[in-house]
């Protein structure tokens, strides 16, 4: 019988069980002999020549794949991951690929981030298994989140930060005819609010430096004042850029390009070292403040890009609509063109805003600590040498975790205005 | 002159060196209809865009109810108001339902309170028939609809001028009678109205004068049955033996 079965040709599915067990059997051979491979450092193909015995698990789960890769079989599960993972030759071998990476990595992975590391504890000492010490984040946790800010203010930090959840939830919840103020005074009042609670100085609170700020809070802080005041700006340099006065045109094009050909380090030099020689003697403008506003120009101007490309892309018919209907210039930008184009280039605006997000860290040049900063600093404390991978995982955790939500709500936001023509 | 509602004198247009409009002479009274049609590159687009200027003239006069068109955003803005125009294209605003089409300019333009311009959007709706769309968006409705929605917003301005420019050349040939008994209809209502198409039966039904334009000039003007009886010039015989 075996002999009229045609080994290289397809596999049929009159001889299901016979092809169906070979497949099977020589893919969890491939696997078996990944898994002894890499994590037991046995080799049952020893007995093989080197070179082929270092591409056995490939071969055998090629030749598995294969035999599995039967049309029509008429078993619901395996024609789904026939047609999904194992449709030709070389998707079966990305396949094998991926799943022999994973084999080989991930276990060492989970071994040092959870199985053999040490959570329990207050000092390095502590810190007695192989794997990570997470000891080290636990005790510098809180100058993580809140810098230097002095421990028994915290709750001032704690409590803007929870009215502004609280508020943009509530943005969701209430009764659109409210929408509109809320937002506004989300906007508008709320930053102020927060920023007052925060440095304190009125109302019997204590006055905080903004050095003292840091950690996440700060992260957090310097990405929503320059989230929300980029967007504007970039909105009106897009605008200006398209405008038919020369002025306007000419100085928008000089600021984008000005802005856009500067690094972002260079500008922060600038903002703290250079911008206070301009100023008149006297006044004072703060540190953080002058930062704030440096990321927000930066990032203005390619937001004001982002923008033009969807300005670019709406049909002339459109303006012409507008115009015919006696709008002028702001109608027709506001409630015609505007908020096609933003709705065209949302995940352009979130690629910006990620970006921004990811940029702050860079503040640490000019001396302000936030998440990042902060592990800079916790690493080099003489009691906790030699833990800067945890910190950084830390951050990279964290950092992954805040794009991946704004990542996600782009996406849904897109799919919400998607009224598609 | 003064019962004129639009009045053009030696309106001349350029686009860089090539002459659009060559020497435009046009009166048109209240209540007036007329159909303009001529080959493709003629300028006919041009004429009826210059009118609501969304297109600039650079030589000539032109006077719309009274207001002559110049730079003055002011009184452009109120001409715009009171011309409404139908394109080709449609140009409905995607974003938007088929209402908010409709009630948009006459919320942020004329300050019509909501309630009562989605009123008036509605009637407009149920005049050409696709108040059952409202709440649709665009996209979702065919392209007879989506022109005869068009024509619903641009009459929700309430305006004394119709344009049309070619408003059923980017229809399937089965809708585009649902857009021209519209046309029709608004124009048994007493509408001014300047219309661009090559729809014959339609301009022997409704039109007042049909006018032939060719390489940017008015080569004729007449009254429609003597227009199609006994067309003078030679370019005119010739389109319409074309196009009959
Ligand atoms: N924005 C423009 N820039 C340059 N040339 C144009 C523009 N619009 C139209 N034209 C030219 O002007 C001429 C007349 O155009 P148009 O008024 O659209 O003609 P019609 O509507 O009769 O087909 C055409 O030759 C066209 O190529
Ligand atoms: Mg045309």
């Amino acid at each position: 019988m075996i002999k009229n079965i045609n080994f290289l040709r397809k596999p049929s599915r009159e001889k299901f069980n016979l092809f169906f067990s070979i497949g099977i059997f020589l893919f969890s051979l491939g696997l078996i002999d990944v898994t002894l491979n890499s994590l037991f450092d046995v080799n049952i193909t020893s007995f093989f020549p080197r070179v082929l015995n270092y591409f056995t698990p490939l071969i055998f789960g090629f030749l598995g794949l294969h035999y599995l890769r039967i049309e029509f079989s008429g078993n619901k599960m395996l024609d789904k991951l026939n047609t999904n993972i194992n449709s030709n030759w070389f998707n079966s071998i990305l396949t094998l690929l991926i799943i022999f990476v994973l084999i080989q990595n991930i276990p060492p992975l989970l071994n040092w981030l959870i199985i053999d590391a040490n959570f329990v504890g207050t000092t390095k000492e502590d810190c007695t298994d192989s794997g990570a010490c997470w000891i080290f984040i636990k005790i510098w946790f809180p100058r993580l989140m809140y810098g230097l800010y002095p421990n028994t203010e915290l709750w001032r930090i704690n409590t803007s930060f929870i009215m502004l959840i609280t508020l943009v939830v509530a943005l969701f919840y209430i009764p659109i005819k409210l929408k509109k103020y809320l937002i506004i005074f989300l906007i508008f009042v709320f930053p102020f609010i927060m920023f007052n609670l925060i440095s304190g100085g009125n109302f019997g609170l204590e006055w905080i430096e903004t050095t003292a700020w840091g950690g996440l809070s700060l992260t957090f802080i310097i990405s929503i004042f320059a989230l929300i005041l980029c967007f504007p700006i970039g909105m009106f340099l897009a605008l200006g850029r398209r405008s038919s006065a020369p002025v306007t045109r000419y100085s928008s094009i000089g600021f984008i390009e000005f802005w856009r050909g500067v690094p972002l380090i260079t500008v922060l030099f600038m903002a703290s070292v250079m911008f206070p020689m301009f100023l008149p003697d006297g006044v004072y403008m703060d540190k953080l403040f002058r930062v704030i506003i440096a990321i927000t120009l930066f990032e203005a101007a390619y937001m004001a890009e982002v923008i033009r490309g969807g300005l670019q892309a709406l049909p002339r018919g459109q303006y012409d609509a507008a115009k015919s209907l006696g709008m002028g210039y702001w109608r027709l930008h506001m409630l015609v063109i505007l908020p096609q184009a933003l709705k065209l280039v949302i995940p352009g605006i979130a690629n910006t805003f990620l970006a921004l997000v990811k940029d702050t860290p860079l503040i640490l040049v000019v001396g302000l600590l936030e998440l990042v900063g902060m592990i800079d600093m916790a690493k080099t404390n003489p009691d906790w040498l030699g833990f800067a991978t945890e910190g950084y995982v830390f951050a990279g955790i964290l950092f992954w975790i805040i794009c991946y939500s704004m990542s996600r709500y782009s996406q849904r936001l897109e799919k919400k205005y998607k009224t598609d023509r | 002159m003064s019962e004129k509602i639009i009045q053009m004198e030696k309106v001349n247009k350029w686009f860089g060196d090539f002459q659009v409009l060559k020497d435009i002479d046009l009166e048109v009274a209240p209540k007036q209809k007329i159909v303009v049609c001529g080959p493709s590159g003629s300028g006919k687009s041009t004429l009826i865009r210059c009118i609501n200027r969304l297109e600039e003239h650079q030589k000539g006069k032109i006077v719309v109810d009274g207001i002559e068109l110049t730079e003055n955003t002011k009184d452009i803005e109120q001409i715009r108001a009171e011309v409404g125009m139908v394109f080709q294209q449609f140009n409905l605003f995607p974003h938007l339902s088929i209402l908010d089409n409709c009630t948009l300019a006459p919320i942020w333009v004329k300050k019509i309170p909501k309630l009562k311009a989605e009123e008036l959007a509605m009637k407009q709706l149920e005049q050409v028939k696709i108040s059952d769309q409202a709440k649709k968006f665009p996209g979702q409705l065919s392209g007879g609809q989506q022109q005869r929605a068009a024509l619903a917003r641009a009459l929700c301005m309430e305006p004394k001028i119709m344009l049309f420019d070619e408003p059923t050349s980017a229809l399937d040939p089965e809708m585009i009678k649902e857009v021209l008994d519209a046309m029709v209809n608004l124009a048994k209502g007493g509408m001014t109205m300047i219309v661009v198409t090559h729809e014959m039966g339609f301009a022997k039904e409704v039109a007042d004068e049909v006018i032939f334009m060719d390489e940017g000039m008015i080569v004729e003007r007449a009254e429609t049955k003597e227009f199609f009886a006994n067309p003078k010039n030679d370019r005119t015989k010739l389109f319409l033996s074309q196009i009959l």
